[in-house]
């Protein structure tokens, strides 16, 4: 990795530098201050604004910065381009396809769909370690609640869980390094929804795909192919994001006891302590594309480039937020963009937060004192998201 | 004291349906208004101007 370490990040940053990945902190507060529309020439060149009032201004500008390519890193050449409306496409095809997808993710849907079942999973996976007195809080809790809260919602049986997440971080995290397995895991993933939409098609369930299967669109019947591909896009958008999220949490609680303490004695802290923990680690960046010659707060920007959405650098900008490194765990006034703004905003973040908040009570009541077993031994995915891969606590 | 949302701003984040479902009501699509007529108890101002410095579209107004 040594030949990908940036020099100067103002014109030439690397988002999988593993300083960077370790510690993006300082280079956005370095960035903010002297050069808030940072560019490098590196995976087919980028522009990256840190600043939280570019970034709404970016994405609310949907005709100047498109949502055909939202990967931080450009598609591997001669890949296939699967779709993923509405996440990939702008007006006016992205209003029907997020009408699509939202019913199923309203607070009330999720609460009553999702919770009873996340909360039992989070507790017999806590009952599957807790007297070993320690654990990866990343792979064997964080990593298993949003694959499992997926399948249950899309009705196929639990032990797909680990095949969607090796799929999905094939494509999104170990792919960047490796076309080919991004390629498979694509396709693996492709032929898995088109064969449980065509079985939905024959035989209709209790579950979301054949709810989407019955939806209309603007009165307009939903085909099949707009099935899988939401289904494609349910599994990439909603697995490691969550994940990541849960596990920076536990990151963070490991290492904060006075936080720790207090979510136990006051659970019902425990909702507003997730959007400050949302805010502060915010796992995704997404991505826009250029779709005319335009100037941008100085830079000159061309149609085709890409433009890294960093909302996680956003989220710590301290014009927006008192204390923005600081994590408070009360904290009041929090308008953070942990799931993007305007009309991408994520369809699926009250699944998110309700994911979390279940994983973070489960876990604070039967394990309230726990600590990183070995701080240097936790390891960070990087990219498109971000959040600790490797996480040994002991307790 | 009145509050109202802006549904041409509204994204549905849920913001505030998850800090004052009291005063906010969201519709199967998750996107906010106001419940009855806007008024807000006395009791719930605090909360009413929480929920408006919590809205990342800025879609809420109140009014004293």
């Amino acid at each position: 990795m040594g030949e990908t370490a940036a020099r100067n990040w103002a014109t030439d940053y690397e988002l999988l530098d593993p300083s960077y990945v370790e510690d993006p902190w300082s280079v956005w507060d370095e960035l903010r201050s002297t050069c808030p529309v940072a560019h490098t020439d590196r995976h087919d060149g980028s522009w990256m604004p840190t600043r939280y009032d570019d970034l709404v201004a970016i994405a609310q500008d949907v005709e100047t910065f498109t949502s055909r390519s939202v990967a931080v890193m450009p598609p591997v050449p001669g890949s296939p381009v699967i779709r993923l409306p509405p996440i990939d496409s702008d007006p006016p095809e992205h209003h029907g396809a997020r009408r699509l997808i939202l019913p199923a993710f309203s607070p009330r849907r999720v609460r009553e769909r999702d919770e009873p079942f996340a909360r039992k999973l989070a507790a017999e996976l806590i009952d599957g370690f807790i007297a070993d007195g320690r654990v990866d809080a990343a792979v064997q809790y964080a990593q298993q609640i949003p694959p499992r809260v997926i399948a249950h919602m899309l009705g196929v049986p639990d032990d797909m869980s680990d095949t969607f997440v090796d799929w999905v971080r094939g494509i999104l995290e170990l792919g960047y390094e490796d076309a080919d397995l991004r390629i498979r895991c694509r396709d693996a993933t492709l032929e898995y929804f088109v064969e449980l939409v065509g079985s939905r098609v024959e035989n209709p369930g209790d579950d979301v795909v054949s709810e989407l299967l019955a939806a209309e669109i603007d009165g307009r019947s939903v085909t099949p192919e707009d099935v899988i591909h939401t289904c494609v896009l349910l599994l990439i958008a909603g697995i490691d994001t969550t994940w990541s999220s849960i596990g920076s949490a536990i990151w963070h609680l490991a290492q904060h006891p006075g936080d720790r303490r207090r979510l136990v004695a006051e659970p019902e802290l425990v909702p507003v302590a997730v959007e400050e923990l949302l805010r502060a680690y915010s796992p995704v960046t997404m991505a826009r594309i250029v779709s005319e010659p335009t100037v941008f707060r100085g830079c000159p920007m061309d149609a085709g480039d890409r433009v890294i959405m960093n909302f996680p650098a956003g989220n710590r900008d301290p014009e927006v937020f008192d204390d923005a490194d600081k994590v408070i765990i009360d904290r009041a006034q929090n308008r953070h963009m942990a799931f993007g703004v305007g009309i991408h905003r994520c369809a699926g973040s009250n699944q998110a937060r309700l994911e979390m908040r279940v994983a973070i009570e489960e876990w604070l009541a039967r394990i309230p004192e726990f600590e990183l077993e070995d701080p240097s031994a936790v390891t960070w995915a990087a990219g498109q998201v971000r959040g600790p891969r490797v996480l040994p606590v002991v307790f | 004291m009145q509050i109202r949302v802006d549904p041409d701003k509204c994204q549905g984040h849920n913001r505030c349906y998850m800090l004052a479902p009291e005063l906010f009501d969201v519709d199967d699509y998750g996107y906010a208004s106001h419940i009855g007529d806007g008024d807000v108890p006395g009791e719930l101002e605090d909360k009413a101007r929480l929920t408006r410095d919590n809205c990342p579209e800025h879609a809420i107004t109140v009014v004293d």
